[in-house]
Formats: structure tokens, C-alpha cells, sequence
């Protein structure tokens, strides 16, 4: 048993690749992450700049459609699930007041795998013929009969990636549902806790069913099986079904946990309690239980019997109300609360206009007949990338800005704060909000050329786009800059800060943070 | 056994990651044995020896460690486990989806139900809407079995094989359980035999099915859902019965007590799960 686990940290190079502490795990997955979204940025850059102009100007259309495919896929699984991860692992052990994550060794196993996969992923650009160019969702046939050799490297990467979600999830689930303190009833536990336990069930469901439509794709390009195969009784239809099996549930794997963060920063700031706890916690439950019979949604003009147009249709809406009663909360939260407008309260409440816009967005194309109109236009880029980015993205920012003093001991630079807040809303607004126009007016999405009339748009969102990319090599020099030194933060870090991680721990937080459980009142 | 008996935190270790390149090593061995480059065979077979040892490597360790484990870890391990098992009922779920989906829907569809009947028309007029299929809509392409699978001869013999060895497993717990551990081996044994034996019929029906039947993984979905469906059932029996098997060396060895053996635990419990799966797909692939 270890008894003086005083804050002796291993030394050197094992201290990583060997870990079993929760926090240096966080870390990697935090700087794992980071690198991802610079290298999946950078192919936004390349995406933008093609775009500038109609007509051909700098990559090949198939260069073109491999950058689409792998942004979309690096920016999900690469950079918003991984971060999510780390801060998981960062927070929920101090939040519920345990020592550690439950199992330290296959949550080490977890982060480690991601680089192989990502590795394996990356190096298709380099292979002979091209790397996957059928889009985030490869859809069959185009990654079945038409899709590049490079193709089954991508199959056994997702592989990789799913064990290391469902590995990381069974983790989290573990930690939350056996490590809490003694007192920290469920009813108790902080929303971000809540929001990562629903989504990591999610995991747990979904990642499985993803790897089985990666392996019947791979089946069915390698082994003659004809799951999406019409000749051989297959229908590539069934694909999208299985996919967006998975698919569906994934978006609100990737918005949960920031519904989570967005609940512990705006009472900090707000200086109340947050609205509404329970029905937060029953409205992040419904979220999830609705997320699975959503998934057709996303097919809508592939042919589905009226019924099912029908069905998909009033349930999609339905998932409308139990985000509202977030919405709700969070702006009751603030009413009448006394506010300061910190940089991760800023996020925050950008995160809640810019989210709901993509909410908004998001009901319009659950409408069946108006879907047919916007379905794979610039719309619904518009859509996802408010939800993702404005949202997910957005809600990541503002965890990191709010934690990091609790995390290395130092205050971050208020000043360079605001300036990359102040810097990325704007940006993030020119480049996404011409984006619905363009898709209402009817360009596509995933063509590297376009009409004409679409150009003035186009040049706004990439000048918005080079803006928004560049602003986050700031946000990289603030971290570092924080990390490295900078005024002390408190214990408590912020005047209204609750929960264990600011009220029982020091900043910065002990090696293994709770080596006594503590009492939860 | 409180939960709050100290907390207990591993020490780190070189496995996980000797485990995530060792898992590298064999999907990229794998990658190229598909591709047909000379090199693919020797790397697949170098990662998967690897994944073996790391194996026996990592759960030695634990077995090590284990007196020193409390409560809690138990408690973790146990959870872990179940959620575990969950994900793979999810995998199951995903290739018996396929399966409904193409035998519910797909199958009318191609026959012109609904509003398809030009497709019908226009693409495969001959093809028929029967479950199994024996006549695929591009009978050139994907040529169909000329039977289908019964299930009265090796599968139902099957069934009674698991079914009777989730029960044998069941009493060689509640021999551990009550130390008798003569009782123990031997009902650990008669599990992994017709453990075995459910996998040597099995394979007997897959040469039957390539021989005589022509069933194939290309025939056509029922080809590509019988082998997807049945294969990672076999699958998981081969990684069940390793686990019978190394859970019987232990029990001779030994190991265990009456109230502590949580991997023997895990191992029924996944042995139980093949066993469930193994009824749905009697009902479903072979049955119905
Ligand atoms: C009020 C809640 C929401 C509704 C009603 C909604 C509805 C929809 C619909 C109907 C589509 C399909 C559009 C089409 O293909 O024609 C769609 C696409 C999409 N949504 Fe949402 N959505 C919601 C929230 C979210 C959230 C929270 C996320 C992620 C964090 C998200 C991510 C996506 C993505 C990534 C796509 C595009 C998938 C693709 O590449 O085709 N959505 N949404
Ligand atoms: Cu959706």
C-alpha cells in the first residue's frame, strides 16, 4: 500500500510513458490534444484558402476532399474527445474526492493507444494513392468500392480509437460510480461529473457499434461480404443507418461534457447556485436517451418509408426541450446574480448565445421537408461547426481558463485572455455566420469550387477563418506562459468558486489529490 | 470489506504502453497481410505473439499484487468488467442490426415492395424476397449458397454444448466456493471440453459450408451475416475458453479462495455472456 505518497512525482521520461496519476495522464490527453487541433487547423487553413476564390486556385480536388476527410476526423476524435478526456481525468477525481482515477494502468493504455492511432491516420497522407477522401461519415460505396487503399489503415485506426474510448469511458464510469467521497451522493456529485458519467455510457453503447461498421466496411472491401452491396443483397443505405447509430450519440458525446463545464463556470460568476440542479441532471439523462433514436435524422433524403420520415422527425425535435432547460438554466443562473466578466465566464456566455444559434439551426433541419432543401449545403456546415466549435470548442477554452490556476498554481494573463476571447468571437462569427447563407442559397458542402455568386461569402468566412486559426497560437502562448509562472493563484482561485477540487484542495493540486477521503457534507 | 480502508494506487508500470504497441504492431501487421506485402504476415504474427505475452506479462503482475488489493479495487474490477462486457454486447448488436435491417427491410425492398417497384424492374427483375437468400439480385457477382444452414443437425448439438457447459461452470463455482476443490478441477475441465468441443464442431460446419453447400463469406448477405454473425461468436468462445483454460491452470495451481476470486468471477461471467449470444444467434441465423 502506498502510505507516504507525499507528492514524490516519478522522474524523467517514465514519469509519462509509465503513468498511473490521473493528472499527468490529463495532461497528455490536454497537449494531445492541442497538437491535434493545430494539425487539423491547419487543414482548415488549406480548406479556406482554396476557397478564397471560385475556381481552381492551390490543391487538387482529391487533395481537397482528403483535407475535408481528415479535419472532420481529427477535430472529433483528435481533439474535442480527447480534450474532454483529459479534463475528466483531471477533475472528476478531485471533484468527488479520490485519490485517483479507479483503474491507473488502462487509463495510462487509453491516452497511449491515441497516438498510434492518430499516427496511423495521419501517415495515410503519405501512402501511395491518397489518403481517405470520402468524408468524416464514409459513407459506402465511395470508402467500400471506391475508397483508396490507404482505406483500411483509416479502419484499423478508428479501431484503435474505439478501444481507447470505451477503455477510457469504462474508466470513468468506474472512478464516478466507486471512488466518490464518502457523503458525495449522486444527487451531490458536480453537473461536469453528471454530464461525463451520461457520457460515458454513451461511449460505452456507441463505440462498439462503430467498430462493427468499420469491420463490416473492411469485410466488404477485402473478404466479398455484401453488407452494402445491393448486387449481392446488401443495401449501402444500411451503412448510414448503422452509422449514424453511432453517429447521433456521438455529437452529444462531444457536447455534454461542455454542457458540463459551461454549469460549474456561470454560478462562479454568477456568485449563486446553479438553476435548477436536478433538472439539469434529468435533462442531460433525456438528452442521452433521446440521442438514440434520433439517428436518421441525418438521412432524410436517402429514402426511408414516410413513417420513418415521420418518427425521425418529432423526435429530433423533441431533444429541442431538454437542451431549452439547459439554456433556461444557465441564463436563470446569472438573473439577478452579481456578475464579473472573467475570461472563462466571457467563454461562457458566448458559449450559450453561439450554442443555441446552432440549437436553432439544428431544429430547422429537424423539419423533414425543409431538410430536403438544406441537407449537404454550407448549411448545415454552418450548423456543426456552431455547436462544435462556438459550443464544444468554445466550452473547452473556457474549462481551461478556469482550471489551469488550479491546475499549475499560477494565474493566467487576464489581459491576453480577453484579447484571444475578444479575437476568436468575432472571428468565429465572420467565419461560420456567412456560412448559413451560403446554404440557404444552395452551394454544396465538400466541393472545392463553387458558382459565381457564392464568392463574397466565401471570402468573408475564409477571412474570418485565417483570423480565427491564427488568434490560437495566442491562446498557445498564454498556456505556456501560465504554466510556466505568473501571479500565485488562491486555494479557492475564484471569489465564487465552489466544490472540492477549489474549497479542500491547495493550488496547485497535490500530486494524488485526496490521500484521506474527505467529508462531504 | 468497507471501501474505506485505505485507498490503493498502483505503482507505474511499462505495460499499457508496451500494450498499445504491441496492438499497433498487430493492426499494422494485419493492414499489410490484407494488402499482400511479403512483410504483413511476419508483422501480424510478431504483434500478435506480442499481445500474448504482454498479456501473461500485465496480468501476472496483477495476480502479484493481488494480496494487496482491498475493497475497492475489487469493487473496480468488478464494475469494469460488466461495463466491459456491455460494450460487447453493443458490438453483437451492431452486425445483429444488419441482420434485421437486410432481412426486414432490405429483402422486400429488392423485391419491389413499398414504392420500389421500378427499382425492382429496372435493376434485378428475377430476384425473389425469400429469406434465406438463395438466388442474390447479381447472381454473377456474389453467387449464391445452394442451401441454406439447418438447425437441427450441429448447431442444435451446439446449443446443448454451451448450454451445458455455462451449468458445468456454474457447479465448479459453487465447488470454489465451498473449497472443494477436487470438485472444483474437475467440473473446470468437463467446462473447457465442451468448450472446445462446441469449437471443433463449429469448425466442422464451416468446411461443410464451403464445401458441399457452398456458403460462402461471398454469397450474398446471408453468406456475409451467417459467417459475420457465427465467426465472431467463434471469436469470442476461442477467448472465453483461453480464459476457462487459464482459470483452470490457476484452479490447479491453487489459487483463489472461498470468498476471493474475482478473475474466475470474470471469466463465467464472460463465458455466460458468449453463451446468451450464442441464443440469439441459434434463433435468429439459424431458426427463424
Ligand atoms: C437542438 C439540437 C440539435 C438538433 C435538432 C440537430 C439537428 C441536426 C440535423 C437534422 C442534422 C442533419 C442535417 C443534414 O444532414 O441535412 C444535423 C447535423 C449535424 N449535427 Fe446537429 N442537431 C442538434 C445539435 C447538435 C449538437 C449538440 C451537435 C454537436 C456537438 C451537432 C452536430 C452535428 C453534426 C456534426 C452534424 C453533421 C453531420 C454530417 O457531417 O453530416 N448537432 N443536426
Ligand atoms: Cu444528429
Amino acid at each position: 500500500m502506498s502510505e507516504d505518497h507525499h507528492d514524490h512525482k516519478p522522474t524523467g521520461i517514465g514519469r509519462w510513458l509509465f503513468s498511473t496519476n490521473h493528472k499527468d495522464i490529463g495532461t497528455m490527453y490536454l497537449w494531445f490534444s492541442f497538437i491535434m487541433l493545430f494539425i487539423g487547423g491547419g487543414m482548415a487553413m488549406i480548406i479556406r484558402a482554396e476557397l478564397y476564390q471560385p475556381g481552381m486556385q492551390l490543391v487538387e480536388p482529391d487533395f481537397f476532399n482528403q483535407m475535408t476527410t481528415l479535419h472532420g476526423l481529427i477535430m472529433v476524435f483528435g481533439v474535442i474527445m480527447p480534450a474532454f478526456v483529459g479534463f475528466a481525468n483531471w477533475l472528476v477525481p478531485m471533484m468527488i474526492g479520490a485519490p485517483d482515477m479507479a483503474l491507473p494502468r488502462m487509463n495510462n493504455m487509453s491516452f497511449w493507444i491515441l497516438p498510434f492511432a492518430f499516427g496511423t491516420l495521419i501517415s495515410t497522407l503519405f501512402m501511395e494513392g491518397s489518403a481517405p477522401n470520402f468524408g468524416w461519415t464514409f459513407y459506402a460505396p465511395l470508402s467500400t468500392t471506391y475508397g483508396p487503399a490507404s482505406t483500411d489503415y483509416f479502419i484499423f485506426g478508428v479501431h484503435l480509437m474505439g478501444i481507447s474510448s470505451i477503455m477510457g469511458s469504462i474508466n470513468v464510469i468506474v472512478t464516478i460510480l466507486n471512488m466518490r467521497a464518502p457523503g458525495m451522493t449522486l444527487m451531490k456529485m458536480p453537473i461536469f461529473v453528471w454530464t461525463w458519467l451520461i457520457t460515458a455510457f454513451l461511449l460505452i453503447a456507441v463505440m462498439p457499434v462503430l467498430a462493427g461498421v468499420v469491420t463490416m466496411m473492411l469485410t466488404d472491401r477485402n473478404f466479398g461480404t455484401s453488407f452494402f452491396e445491393a448486387s449481392g443483397g446488401g443495401d449501402p443505405v444500411m451503412f448510414q443507418h448503422v452509422f449514424w447509430f453511432f453517429g447521433h450519440p456521438e455529437v452529444y458525446i462531444m457536447i455534454l461534457p461542455s454542457f458540463g463545464i459551461i454549469s460549474q463556470i456561470i454560478p462562479t460568476f454568477a456568485r449563486k447556485k446553479l438553476f435548477g440542479y436536478s433538472s439539469m441532471v434529468y435533462a442531460t439523462a433525456s438528452i442521452a436517451i433521446l440521442s438514440f433514436i434520433v439517428w436518421a435524422h441525418h438521412m432524410y433524403t436517402v429514402g426511408m418509408p414516410l413513417a420513418g420520415e415521420l418518427f425521425f422527425m418529432l423526435a429530433t425535435m423533441l431533444i429541442a426541450v431538454p437542451t431549452g432547460v439547459k439554456v433556461f438554466n444557465w441564463t436563470a443562473t446569472m438573473w439577478k446574480g452579481s456578475l464579473t466578466f472573467e475570461t472563462p465566464m466571457l467563454f461562457s456566455v458566448a458559449f450559450i448565445i453561439l450554442f443555441t444559434i446552432g440549437g436553432f439551426s439544428g431544429l430547422m433541419m429537424s423539419i423533414t421537408p425543409i431538410d430536403f432543401q438544406y441537407h449537404d449545403t454550407y448549411f448545415i456546415v454552418a450548423h456543426f461547426h456552431y455547436v462544435l466549435v462556438t459550443g464544444a470548442l468554445f466550452a473547452i477554452f473556457a474549462g481551461a481558463y478556469y482550471w489551469l490556476p488550479k491546475w499549475t498554481g499560477n494565474m493566467y494573463d487576464e489581459t491576453l485572455g480577453k484579447v484571444h476571447f475578444w479575437i476568436s468571437l468575432v472571428s468565429v462569427n465572420v467565419l461560420f455566420f456567412p456560412m448559413h447563407f451560403l446554404g440557404l442559397a444552395g452551394m454544396p458542402r465538400r466541393i472545392p469550387d463553387y458558382a459565381l455568386q457564392f464568392t463574397d461569402f466565401n471570402q468573408m468566412a475564409s477571412i474570418g477563418a485565417f483570423v480565427f486559426g491564427g488568434i490560437q497560437l495566442l491562446f498557445l502562448f498564454i498556456v505556456i506562459k501560465c504554466i510556466r509562472g505568473g501571479e500565485k493563484a488562491t486555494d479557492r482561485v475564484w471569489e465564487g468558486a465552489e466544490g472540492l477540487e477549489f474549497e479542500q484542495l491547495p493550488s496547485p493540486a497535490p500530486f494524488h489529490s485526496f490521500t484521506d477521503a474527505p467529508q462531504v457534507k | 470489506m468497507s471501501t474505506n480502508d485505505g485507498y490503493y494506487i498502483p505503482e507505474p508500470s511499462k505495460w499499457p504502453i508496451i500494450a498499445s504497441l504491441t496492438l499497433f504492431v498487430t493492426v499494422f501487421g494485419a493492414v499489410n497481410t490484407i494488402h499482400g506485402t511479403s512483410i504483413g504476415m511476419p508483422i501480424l504474427m510478431i504483434g500478435l505473439i506480442s499481445v500474448l505475452a504482454m498479456m501473461y506479462g500485465w496480468f501476472s503482475t496483477v495476480v502479484a499484487e493481488s494480496p494487496s488489493y482491498n475493497g475497492q479495487v475489487d469493487v473496480s474490477f468488478r464494475m469494469g468488467m460488466m461495463w466491459f462486457i456491455l460494450s460487447e454486447v453493443m458490438f453483437f448488436a451492431a452486425f445483429f442490426g444488419a441482420l434485421f435491417y437486410a432481412r426486414v427491410l432490405v429483402m422486400p425492398w429488392l423485391g419491389g415492395a413499398g414504392n420500389n417497384a421500378m427499382t425492382h424492374e429496372v435493376l434485378w427483375p428475377a430476384f425473389e424476397a425469400v429469406w434465406p437468400v438463395l438466388a442474390n439480385p447479381d447472381n454473377a457477382k456474389f453467387v449464391a449458397p445452394k442451401e441454406a444452414m439447418g438447425a437441427w443437425g450441429l448447431p442444435a448439438i451446439n446449443t446443448l454444448l454451451l448450454l451445458t457447459s455455462s451449468v458445468t461452470l456454474t457447479i465448479a463455482h459453487h465447488a470454489l466456493r465451498k473449497g472443494e476443490r477436487s470438485k472444483l478441477n474437475l467440473w473446470m475441465i468437463v467446462t473447457l471440453v465442451l468448450g472446445v468441443s462446441f469449437l471443433v464442431l463449429q469448425v466442422m460446419e464451416y468446411v461443410h459450408a464451403y464445401g458441399e453447400m457452398g456458403l460462402t463469406l461471398a454469397s450474398g448477405i446471408y453468406g456475409s451475416t451467417f459467417f459475420m454473425l457465427t465467426g465472431f461468436h467463434g471469436f469470442h468462445v476461442t477467448i472465453g475458453g483461453i480464459m476457462i483454460a487459464v482459470m483452470l491452470v490457476r484452479c490447479l495451481k491453487g489459487h483463489f479462495t472461498a470468498d476471493n476470486h474475482f478473475a474466475f468471477e470474470a471469466a463465467a461471467w464472460y463465458w455466460h455472456f458468449v453463451d446468451v449470444v450464442w441464443l440469439g444467434l441459434f434463433i435468429f441465423v439459424y431458426i427463424l
